[in-house]
């Protein structure tokens, strides 16, 4: 039986298609928890293709084609199946984190090939040609590996390997040398390290995701009913001296997102073709798009007039940002007639409100400081490596980190101390697989090296 | 003036724990063996500190004992002091120790030697090894004897060009006053194998009576004690001898940083590499500058015996300095030397030059164990011993090698590491080198290899049907409480309550319960009627496979995959120079190891994942190409 590997076998940039790659003998139950085709068509048959959608938890990822092939008549000769999406590179990435979280791994430089190789899929002949693929990919994706281990992030994953040595060390050291008086390590100060390198872990797996907002724009959509201001606030911003860096086609045809660059902070606007012109677009668009445009952003910015009374219209936007990433923008505080109920009832949310004048241009500045503060960006360098991009390092952080909790909590069913350690080895081979070092020679060098011990 | 002595199947050189273990178990194997050794009076004699066992080193001893060795069965004859360390660490790391009486040892396993079948006691140095077409022919003793033997065992500990530092005084010795093998380091360099230098220390060994023993902390041994072998039955013991407990303190360190000049480490007379967790006080002392203190363990080296041993003062300084630098420590303010700290230095092999048989890779019939392999320990030595003597048997026998895998035993973590990695220090077993500690525990040795120490004819049917039916009774009695249930009664929930344990408030399974920490088999047997009859180390095992189930599991899952590249297996005869896509280094390296598996090769340093995609895609290559 051989694993399920997986991987996103298109290139990866924002191009139009992307198709997901899975083989081995778990992929059909893998697709059947991520996967679910129109009409619930359950039966699997090769060559044939299904319509439908990925769900992460009840939430639609994408509509998504998708090709089976059941073994061994498939590429690898194993079971496989093809996912073609059409969302984008974000939605490609959450599609290939999907299969990974349900059980499958990330297919190693060239292993489809390997295996379809090995499966005797491939003419012999053809078996250099194969080494040399694999060889070419390694070399490349190490070359990657070294450039995103340079600087900052090679230090914080050496600081957290660190960190985690020394726990590890400081129980092993009382396992291996029973009869020493060091002190003996007790649950509780395990415990506490490893809440330490808990946050440690986390911090750097967020940094992911604001890694990819950096590398994709933070997605953001602005809701308001007709004359709430709308247009004025984009074109606000838009207006401003900010270097427009793209038109990028969207992800269905009748929206744009344009990527503005905002004190170095890259936010994708969506917005349906001709906002501009228009100020009726709740009514153009109607409550469901607006819904489904909230659902796939990073950030809805959601703007009131703060001169009227709310409508029913902006009811049902307060509805849809209620449990979103939102900013609340009340706008024409230039107009001196103030409706106070309006913010009140607005401040019961629970979401930042900014108080704006979209037409004199004031107050936008306070929006900026606000989305910075929302996704923790301020204190990143946009030209520093201090985030990690390549899915496959996000995936062992996870992992390490999944450890570490297990780890944790062996500890708090008063668990003995080896067992713990069995995860807090565990968790240090995850990043070993980023380092490439090899974790029980590290211990054993650790021990002598800190512990005074022997004949 | 030499002549020819007789044919025998097996020659073993060197009677030391490796050396006695390879010599029984050739001879119990039915073979013909001879068992040399330079003096008699040093069968398996502790030339360092009297104790054996302790974390890792007893799991070693538990196997030997279950493959049918005799270091398990000795030690239980004759320690002064038995110990179960760690046993608040969990139940993989629990393990027994034993301090030894030094000359009892010795003497029970020399009687051993002498009553046992086919084995043959000499008293010589072997000075000449015949190898003809790679193949072992006789050996020569200094006496000039010679025997045509089918397969050698090299088990020549530190005696080869062993040489000994006391300050700048050094000398040509083996340990405690034995003369060393001058001649065989030059045959096997000779015979084109490659020879390293490796060096070790030991402490002083101090009179009884000019110890003052009020000035350190008593050390006793357990009151419940067990037996190192599976075989043996023994729980209590109130003659055991205590040890004792001292610190070094600033006075010490400082006459030692005043005479750092002196130590033949400092001044570059000693060349061999020393390990280093067995550091000398003066590495102790610069190393660790800012440690006001080292802890010292005075150690009884038997009850017909006065000496003592010091635990954490091996040195290479001067005896003067010695000497004033103990007087410095409480208790040994009077202390009289009876024999002084010394560093020696040894000749020893690369173990990479050996298969996992611990068989020489080319000269075939030349087995190695040991510290001659660059290890340390007398429980190192010993399952190297072992292994040695059954392979060379089973060589005999035209059987396939034993070799234990890093999932089943210790034994196969030390020999796959030093072959497949070699060593640059000698090499000394930890808990933290295991993979799968969990399933390698030293409670369960039995059930993991005596049915292996049967199959290759150590393990007597007696003894292996006792085995069996103990793993019956562990089996039945897990089955019995996976299937009862137990009710929510008055009674067991106050039970529970008086244990601390959340009460139930429907039908529980046994099982259930006791993998709750809180809860153990024993206290368990108030709420749990009928309970069969089962042994205390029958009790012990089941509760340690009930209460750790899911995570011995989870290591059961790791060793699957394991196992899948060990069972890929490559063909020694491959000539990787010829692989292309292989990286430089990794052709050298695999040239050199030639791995026996898929699972090997990738454990070699210097192999990447993507070397292994090519050998896989080599092996494919090749197996097509023999289709058509």
């Amino acid at each position: 039986m051989e694993s399920t590997i997986v991987a996103i076998s298109t290139a990866l940039s924002n191009g139009g298609i992307g198709i997901i790659r899975l083989s081995g003998s778990n992929v059909f139950e893998i697709l059947e928890k991520i996967f679910v085709p129109k009409n619930n068509d359950n039966n699997i048959k090769g060559y044939t293709m299904k319509y439908g959608h990925i769900i992460d938890n009840g939430e639609i990822i994408d509509e998504v084609l998708v090709s089976y092939f059941v073994g061994p008549k498939s590429y690898t000769r194993e079971d496989m199946c093809e996912i073609s999406t059409h969302g984008g590179l974000i939605v490609e990435k959450r599609i290939l984190e999907l299969c990974l979280k349900k059980g499958a791994s990330l297919a190693k430089p060239g292993e489809f090939t390997k295996r379809a190789f090995l499966n005797g899929r491939i003419d012999l002949s053809q078996a250099e040609a194969i080494i040399d693929l694999i060889n070419s990919k390694s070399e490349k994706e190490a070359k990657e590996s070294i450039n995103q281990l340079e600087g900052q992030l090679s230090n914080k994953i050496s600081e957290i390997e660190k960190a985690i040595l020394d726990t590890l060390t400081a129980i092993e050291v009382t396992i291996d040398y029973p009869e020493y008086d060091i002190d003996e390590v007790e649950g509780r100060n395990t415990l506490n390290e490893l809440v330490k390198i808990i946050e440690l872990l986390e911090k750097l797996e967020g940094s992911f995701n604001q890694g990819k907002l950096l590398k994709n724009g933070i997605k953001t959509v602005i809701l308001g009913r007709p004359n709430a201001g709308k247009s004025s606030l984009l074109n606000a911003i838009l207006k401003e001296d900010r270097a427009i860096v793209s038109n990028i086609e969207g992800t269905t045809r009748d929206t744009i997102e344009e990527l503005v660059d905002i004190n170095g902070l890259p936010i994708n606007l969506i917005d349906t073709a001709g906002i501009r012109n228009t100020e009726n677009e709740i009514e153009k668009i109607g409550v469901e798009r607006a819904k489904s445009l909230a659902n796939k952003a990073d950030l809805i910015i959601a703007i009131f007039d703060i001169s009227n009374e709310l409508t029913e219209e902006d009811e049902k936007i307060i509805k849809i940002i209620e449990d979103k990433n939102s900013i609340i923008i009340l706008n024409k505080i230039d107009i001196l007639k103030k409706n106070d109920e309006i913010e009140k009832k607005l401040s019961n949310i629970g979401k930042p409100i900014i108080k704006i004048s979209a037409k004199n241009n004031d107050g936008i500045d306070l929006l900026y400081v606000e989305i910075e503060k929302m996704f923790n960006l301020a204190n990143i360098d946009v030209n520093d490596e201090i985030v990690i991009t390549n899915e496959r390092h996000k995936n062992q952080i996870r992992y390490a980190r999944e450890k570490i909790e297990e780890g944790m909590a062996a500890i708090k069913n008063n668990l003995p101390i080896d067992i713990c350690s069995i995860y807090i080895k565990q968790a240090l081979e995850e990043l070993g697989e980023i380092t490439g070092k090899n974790v029980s020679e590290d211990i054993i060098n650790e021990i002598f090296k800190n512990f005074c011990l022997g004949k | 003036m030499s002549y020819f002595a007789g044919r025998y199947d097996v020659a073993v050189i060197g009677a030391g724990h490796a050396g006695c273990e390879a010599g029984l178990a050739a001879a119990r194997m039915g073979f013909r063996t001879l068992i040399f050794s330079i003096s008699l009076e040093c069968i398996a004699n502790m030339p360092c500190n009297p104790h054996i066992g302790g974390s890792s080193k007893g799991h070693i001893v538990r196997e030997i004992d279950c493959l049918g060795g005799e270091m398990g069965k000795n030690i239980d004859k004759t320690y002064v002091q038995l110990k179960m360390l760690n046993t608040s660490k969990g139940p993989a790391v629990y393990s027994l120790r034993a301090q030894a009486d030094r000359k009892k040892y010795q003497a029970e396993m020399k009687k051993t030697l002498e009553q046992q079948e086919n084995l043959f006691l000499k008293q010589a140095e072997i000075v000449n090894i015949v190898v003809e077409n790679d193949k072992v022919k006789s050996i020569e003793t200094n006496i000039g004897a010679i025997y045509d033997v089918d397969a050698i065992i090299l088990a020549t500990g530190t005696y080869l060009k062993g040489c000994i530092h006391i300050g700048d005084v050094s000398y040509e010795s083996g340990p405690d006053g034995v003369s060393s093998a001058n001649k065989l380091s030059d045959v096997l360099k000779k015979l084109d194998i490659k020879v390293n230098r490796f060096k070790t220390g030991t402490p002083a060994r101090i009179n009884r009576r000019s110890i003052d023993f009020s000035k350190m902390e008593i050390q006793p041994g357990d009151e419940v004690i067990e037996p190192f072998s599976m075989d043996n039955d023994f729980s209590s013991d109130n003659s055991q001898m205590p040890c004792y407990l001292t610190y070094t303190n600033e006075k010490t360190h400082e006459i030692i940083k005043n005479n750092l000049h002196r130590s033949p480490l400092y001044s570059g007379l000693i060349h061999g590499t020393g390990p280093r967790y067995c550091p000398s006080i003066e590495d102790k002392v610069v190393r660790f500058a800012d440690k006001k203190r080292h802890q010292l363990f005075v150690e009884p080296i038997g009850r017909e015996t006065d000496e003592m041993y010091i635990q954490g003062m091996s040195s290479s300084l001067p005896e003067d300095v010695q000497i004033e630098m103990y007087r410095t420590i409480p208790g040994l303010e009077n202390a009289e030397f009876t024999r002084p700290a010394y560093a020696i230095e040894y000749d020893c092999i690369d173990p990479q030059e050996l298969q996992l048989s611990l068989e020489h890779k080319r000269i075939s019939g030349m087995f190695f164990a040991g510290q001659i392999n660059g290890t340390s320990g007398y429980e190192e030595a010993a399952c190297q011993g072992l292994i040695a003597g059954i392979n060379a048997c089973r060589k005999l026998s035209n059987k396939e090698p034993i070799i234990l895998d890093r999932s089943q035993a210790y034994i196969g973590v030390l020999i796959d590491d030093i072959v497949t990695k070699g060593t640059n220090e000698p090499y000394r077993m930890m808990t933290s080198r295991a993979e799968y500690r969990l399933l390698l525990r030293q409670d369960n040795a039995d059930l993991r290899l005596t049915e292996i120490g049967h199959n290759i004819g150590l393990i007597s049917d007696e003894r292996y049907d006792k085995f069996l039916c103990k793993k019956k009774n562990i089996e039945e009695e897990i089955k019995r409480i996976k299937n009862k249930v137990i009710k929510p009664t008055t009674e067991v929930n106050e039970f529970l309550k008086k244990h601390f344990s959340s009460e139930i408030s429907t039908g529980v399974k046994l099982s259930d319960l006791l993998k709750r920490t809180e809860l153990n088999y024993e206290d368990l047997g108030e709420i749990d009627e009928k309970r069969p009859e089962l042994t205390l180390l029958e009790r012990k095992e089941v509760e340690i496979q009930v209460k750790y189930e899911g995570y011995i599991k989870m290591e059961e899952s790791q060793v699957e995959k394991f196992e899948k590249l060990e069972n890929k297996k490559l063909p020694t005869d491959i000539d990787y120079s010829k692989i292309d896509g292989l990286r430089l280094e990794a052709r050298q390296k695999l040239d050199k190891i030639k791995p026996v598996s898929i699972g090997q090769a990738s454990r070699i340093s210097g192999v990447s994942p993507a070397d292994i995609s090519v050998l896989l895609i080599y092996m494919e290559v090749n197996k097509r190409k023999g289709k058509v």
